[in-house]
């Protein structure tokens, strides 16, 4: 096991956490990606976009930084220190993938951050289920694309 | 000063994304490929974003109401429902294809190439489907 590629999504994960934090003791919100960006982009609630710009624009940043400060602080497999990685396929995969991930989420009232982080730290029954739904379909998915139809590569 | 508590949420978010490679699809697919060569990390950073927020979440929660708002707008449903799986089921096979959810496909817009602003395009065309159906 790669300890330090480890050691990094813990650090990571515990920044993740406490935005989460921060974002819930502040404004009172759930950090959920799909939900803040989502809700935004499609509804523009009035008097309730500003905190919303300000998230989307400090989520950008924080990437953004680690790659102006250097030092090789990003987590990239197999680039030590690279921050930002390749997509995994073509235009076309990620249209069809994009597409998937949009109404998935948004009939699904949310992603891995809503449900996955915060929801399964408020210990709620619908994100526990949702969690558990897209994890076991993504992990079929990639079992699929990879070993089925590519071959195992 | 609402807007820099949510500036400050999401820099730590995109920090924490940042360090922890999920802006690497191939960490995340990584993760998923149970039958090829695993990989843990996405494992250690739900792992510590979760025990993190459920400690935060419930310190957050013994105060009466928010420091920059009048009270905390949580999602007051348990029950499940077609759309609440249907979705997660969509959204997982995207997840799988590309190894991006909504957080680090935005975050690594520093880094944008065709085929992620292809991805993004078509989430917001999704999320407006979502509100149709």
């Amino acid at each position: 096991m790669d300890m330090t590629a480890s050691l990094h999504g813990l650090i990571g994960g515990v920044l993740i956490g406490l935005s989460a934090t921060w974002l819930m003791i502040t404004l009172g919100r759930i950090a959920g990606i799909s939900g803040i960006l989502g809700t935004l982009i499609t509804a523009r609630p009035r008097g309730d976009s500003g905190w919303r710009l300000a998230f989307l624009l400090g989520l950008v940043s924080g990437p953004a930084l680690v790659i102006l400060a250097g030092g090789g602080l990003g987590n990239v497999a197999g680039r030590a220190g690279a921050v930002i990685g390749a997509p995994a396929g073509g235009v076309a995969t990620m249209l069809v993938a994009g597409l998937l991930v949009g109404v998935g989420t948004g009939i699904g009232s949310g992603c891995t951050s809503g449900h996955g982080v915060c929801g399964l730290a408020r210990l709620s029954p619908r994100s526990v289920a949702a969690t558990l739904v897209f994890l076991a379909v993504a992990i079929v998915t990639v079992f699929v694309v990879r070993h089925v139809i590519g071959g195992g590569a | 000063m609402r807007s820099v508590m949510a500036y400050i949420a999401g820099l730590l978010f995109g920090l924490g994304l940042a360090i922890s490679g999920m802006t690497d699809p191939a960490r995340v697919l990584g993760f998923l490929d149970v039958a090829g060569d695993w990989d843990p990390t996405l494992m250690f950073v739900l792992g510590g974003a979760v025990v993190t927020h459920f400690v935060g979440y419930r310190l957050a929660m013994r105060r009466p109401h928010p420091l920059f708002a009048s009270a905390f707008q949580l999602p007051t449903r348990r029950d499940l429902d077609g759309r609440l799986l249907g979705g997660a089921a969509l959204f997982g096979v995207g997840w799988g294809l590309s190894g991006y959810c909504p957080g680090p496909a935005f975050a690594s817009v520093s880094g944008i190439s065709l085929p992620l602003a292809a991805m993004l395009a078509a989430m917001v065309v999704g999320w407006f489907i979502a509100r149709r159906v």
